[in-house]
């Protein structure tokens, strides 16, 4: 269910935009970061109700933009190690690895504890500092071993 | 060369107004709002500026297609779709200096009488979306957006909108759609954005550093923008260099500095004293250079002469250890995984190169792969809408050219020939 923030957050999208339909992209957004990073059918369904879209509408935005993770039981960290071309030449597959070892599942999965998701990403724009992760929202970059191991350590 | 577009990305709190404004920050858009607005687009026309988001049109020239009707409601998008693999630059400005980008979109908007503009940034760049929000909210403020900007009537507003993770959408018609909250597919053109854009309304999308290169242009004048490098490329540009070298990072320069001197000079040389293999020039759809290419001036015409392209200016360095076929399977992933399924020959296609590459990397090739790439290259280039399936070619093509032995090499031996 949308909780009264999220439909705060999507009234003000409302007036970013001449039509009510440019919203829906954020509005998913926001109902997605209300559930840890999940977006539930109930939600979609709830987000095209209130912008007045036919439910159809929703599914097509979700089915077709990669950051939206529809019933994917994504873990309280998403971990997303990027395995393009730079990344790769500064030893990401390494890095990767490394990660599948240490959290002991394949990328695409979540541990059994539902703390960790490590997911396989192309290019997140951060190829000078290669190789690089995204956890949640935010940027690891220049990455080792070490520093993989520090930061794992510092989450909450 | 003096720095123009990161010379404030270092200062402290680089990102406020406060920081911007010292440093000499909205001057540029007191003097633009003075002037008609047929004139600045004249003035950018003339600096001969070209769109650095990769196609290198002349920005002045795209301007000048807004119908000049002034009760027709305009806009501007800025493209921040920033995703080409080894593209990291418009990240630098958005993140530490987004008032240079704001002045220049506000200075933009006032010479195509646009009153409405949305910054498009990529999904993930949670970090840069906030930033600019509260610069905005900075702008808004001190009275630099909104109704009347400065006492002169001229009233815009400015808004960030979250891509979701599709590369696609940096392709400016995809951009649009996304904006009005469809799936992100491009658009048949004509209609030019510039007639028919955002809601069907005449639109400018330009790129970040494009946009960025603005505020100079109008407070030092045109000249002297045309004078930095090339006459027909001129102007500074971010080079963002990646892979194989000592230092990676962003190095702005002069517009047609040589490769060599970017990559052994400023970055630092290669990693580890390894020997040079191939650069890829701009972003992995540019068509891979190779050591006696290397004094080729970084600039839109000398790099297209070249059968190449200067792209985002994102420069991937690779030694002589790096394995071409997985380098080409890793690129056609990307553009297989990125491909939006509206044209079959992309959609197909892409996916096709990509299962061939793997299993030629992977030791499973047949007889007969290497001309099948060659083929099914020949059946997406050109019969695309837009230039992401042609892309997925360049790069391919662009390796084969130049390391097709190492594909054959793969097919016969089921083994790689460098690594």
């Amino acid at each position: 269910m949308l909780t009264e923030e999220t439909k705060t957050h999507i009234e003000g999208l409302l007036n970013k935009y001449k039509t009510r339909r440019s919203a829906v992209m954020p509005a998913l957004m926001h109902a997605q970061k209300q559930n840890a990073g999940n977006l539930t059918e109930e939600d979609m369904r709830e987000v095209a109700d209130y912008i007045g879209l036919n439910p159809v509408v929703t599914n097509e935005i979700v089915g077709f933009y990669t950051m939206y993770n529809p019933l994917k039981d994504i873990g309280t960290y998403h971990i997303q190690v990027c395995a393009n071309l730079s990344c790769s030449l500064r030893q990401a597959e390494f890095i990767i690895e490394y990660l599948e070892k240490k959290l002991d599942i394949k990328s695409g999965e979540t541990t059994k504890n539902k703390r960790y998701t490590l997911t396989r990403v192309e290019c997140l724009g951060s190829c000078g500092t290669a190789p690089m992760m995204q956890i949640n929202d935010d940027y690891f970059e220049d990455l080792t071993v070490s520093k993989v191991d520090e930061i794992l350590s510092n989450l909450d | 060369m003096e720095k123009i577009l990161l010379k404030n990305i270092h200062k402290e709190d680089s990102f406020k107004i406060e920081t911007y404004l010292a440093g000499g920050g909205y001057v540029a858009l007191k003097k633009a709002l003075k002037e008609r607005p047929d004139d600045i687009i004249q003035l950018v026309q003339d600096s001969n500026l070209r769109g650095r988001g990769g196609a290198g049109f002349p920005a002045g020239l795209k301007w000048s297609f807004i119908p000049k009707d002034p009760t027709m409601q305009k806009y501007l998008a800025c493209n921040a779709d920033e995703g080409e693999p080894g593209t990291f630059k418009d990240r630098a400005i958005i993140d530490n200096d987004p008032h240079l980008l704001i002045e220049g979109m506000i200075i933009t908007s006032f010479a195509i009488g646009a009153s409405s503009s949305y910054i498009y940034i990529r999904g993930e760049f949670e970090f840069g979306a906030s930033r600019l929000e509260e610069a905005i909210a900075e702008a808004y403020e001190k009275g630099y957006l909104g109704d009347n900007i400065l006492g002169t009537g001229f009233n815009l507003d400015m808004a960030v909108h979250r891509g979701a993770g599709a590369y696609i959408c940096g392709e400016e018609t995809a951009l649009l759609d996304s904006l009005e909250g469809r799936r992100g597919q491009p658009r048949i053109k004509p209609p030019f954005p510039a007639i028919a854009g955002l809601y069907g309304k005449p639109t400018v999308i330009n790129n970040v550093e494009t946009l960025s290169c603005i505020p100079a242009i109008v407070e030092k004048g045109a000249k002297w923008f045309a004078a930095i490098g090339p006459e027909k490329s001129p102007g500074p540009k971010i080079f963002g260099v990646s892979g194989h070298v000592e230092r990676p990072g962003l190095y702005e320069l002069p517009m047609g500095t040589s490769a060599r001197e970017i990559i052994f000079e400023h970055s630092g040389g290669m990693l580890g004293g390894k020997k040079f293999k191939a650069l890829i020039p701009g972003g992995v759809t540019a068509p891979m250079l190779v050591e006696e290419e290397l004094d080729t001036g970084m600039d839109f015409d000398s790099l297209a002469a070249l059968g190449s392209m200067l792209g985002s200016g994102g420069m991937i360095v690779m030694d002589e250890t790096t394995c071409m076929v997985r380098v080409s399977w890793i690129i056609n992933k990307f553009f297989s995984h990125e491909s939006c399924g509206k044209c079959t020959p992309c959609r197909e296609g892409t996916t096709w190169l990509t299962k061939v590459l793997y299993r030629i990397e992977h030791g499973e090739g047949n007889a007969g792969d290497v001309e099948l790439l060659d083929r099914i290259c020949g059946n997406i280039f050109g019969r695309t809408f837009c230039p992401l399936g042609d892309g997925a070619v360049m790069a391919l093509r662009g390796c084969m050219k130049h390391f097709r032995d190492e594909f054959v090499y793969h097919v016969e031996h089921k083994r790689c020939k460098v690594c």
